[in-house]
């Protein structure tokens, strides 16, 4: 019964723990908020998901949006891009998707990476889902 | 690095990963995400190709 209680107890700040991190985890890499879990499929197949959409995206000439606060499209599609965590400031320290748009597909591209990035969001959301026992 | 994509490629690489994190993430079990993974990229590229029949009939 003791036994039990020291168990119980002893999971409680790990699980604490891991709501916070295991969102943040997924967000900064894709994939890694269920890695982290021992979920070791669903996080390589939302890496994967991810970063091909990303990668792709920036591929196909597509736009990485910076920080702002003018139009309202502009802004969404920041919020987009920033789901895509570590990916997405790597793009922008290295000035990757700031090309100017010449052909069709790069509009592609441009929605591509905030998919990508909106995907991400929802993956670090299930992660979250997965640690606080609502989800196996 | 550029990449030259047709619109149908672009369509079905979107449709995979999409449906690959909408399985994964929409629901609770194995044998669930696959079928709900499947229905989604069902969905995705049936609707691809209607759009695209609409739109070759819209132009004639």
């Amino acid at each position: 019964m003791a036994n039990e209680k020291t168990i119980a107890n002893a999971a409680v700040p790990q699980t604490n723990m891991m709501r916070v991190i295991a969102p943040l985890a997924g967000w900064l890499i894709p994939g890694a908020g269920h890695l982290i879990q021992k979920r070791w499929i669903r996080g390589i197949l939302i890496f994967l998901s991810v970063t091909i959409m990303f990668f792709s995206g920036l591929g196909m000439q597509g736009k990485v949006y910076g920080f702002n606060l003018g139009d309202l499209l502009d802004m969404l599609g920041f919020i987009g891009d920033f789901g895509n965590g570590l990916f997405y400031f790597i793009a922008r320290s290295m000035d990757w998707g700031q090309g100017a748009i010449f052909r069709a597909t790069a509009d592609y591209g441009t929605k591509f990476v905030v998919c990508a990035g909106l995907l991400n969001f929802i993956a670090a959301i299930d992660a979250h889902h997965i640690a606080i026992g609502k989800k196996q | 690095m550029t990449l030259n994509f047709s619109h149908f490629t672009a369509a079905l690489i979107f449709s995979i990963c999409a449906s690959t994190v909408f399985g994964i993430t929409q629901r609770d079990n194995t044998r669930a995400m696959i079928r709900y993974g499947l229905y989604c990229l069902a969905w995705f590229i049936g609707g691809v190709l209607v759009a695209g029949w609409f739109m070759w009939f819209l132009k004639r």
